[in-house]
């Protein structure tokens, strides 16, 4: 399992290729990427603030669920901080497993999470203002899907 | 107790964060004696549902007992990804 929060841009070809190459007992690689997305207007940047005595743990919880719930041969994500322009890399998520099924919904268990629940909130900074985004209803309905059953 | 403050709540308190003397029991009472204080509290704590809580870095709700905490933070509603 590897967390990283940071502040640094992040190659995310490169992170999945050390990733994939690490796997012993995967049949499956499955990845995300979250990028920074234009708004009406024009963005200048995104700057996104986080809670640094909580993000890590927060995250690691977040794998730890996903490997408890899911046969998984390991869980990696990336979550940058700080400034990023429009096509930037903002996140990534990878897991592995022997078969494709775990591998895909584990990812998708992880963003759903990690969207409403890790401790990371984004401002839009336009030329002529700046918004803090805010959550979607969407966002919290997602989760629904994985409550225990 | 450290209490700390995220994005738009921290930009309408006007800091990340402060120590606090409190006999709060819970969560709840710690923001009603918070909204007390001056105009700019009661207008971060006006709507406690775009408000999220986390005791000890510990996402948790207003009920919540105050007692042996070190930390509690304030923010709305989390947008990563």
């Amino acid at each position: 399992m590897d967390v990283r929060v940071q502040e640094h841009a992040f190659d995310a070809g490169k992170e999945l290729n050390d990733f994939t190459a690490r796997q012993e007992h995967a049949g499956a690689v499955v990845s995300f990427s979250g990028i920074v997305r234009d708004v009406p207007g024009g963005l200048r940047y995104v700057e996104i603030e986080h809670y640094p005595a909580m993000t890590q743990s927060a995250l690691s919880d977040l794998c730890k669920r996903a490997q408890s719930r899911w046969d998984l041969t390991d869980v990696s994500v990336i979550h940058r901080h700080g400034q990023m322009r429009v096509g930037e890399q903002i996140m990534m998520v990878a897991t592995a497993a022997p078969h494709r099924a775990a591998a895909f919904e584990a990812a998708e268990f992880l963003m759903d999470y990690l969207k409403s629940r890790a401790p990371f909130w984004k401002k839009e900074v336009m030329e002529n203002g700046e918004t803090w985004v805010e959550a979607r209803a969407e966002d919290d309905t997602a989760l629904l899907k994985w409550s225990e059953k | 107790m450290e209490v700390l403050y995220f994005a738009w709540v921290r930009e309408r308190i006007g800091k990340p964060k402060e120590c606090v003397e409190t006999n709060a029991a819970t969560v709840s009472d710690l923001v009603e004696e918070l909204r007390q204080r001056e105009e700019r509290y009661a207008a971060a704590f006006a709507d406690l549902s775009a408000i999220r809580v986390a005791i000890d870095q510990e996402l948790t709700d207003f009920d919540a007992p105050l007692e042996g905490a070190r930390e509690v933070a304030f923010f709305p509603p989390m947008t990563g990804g």
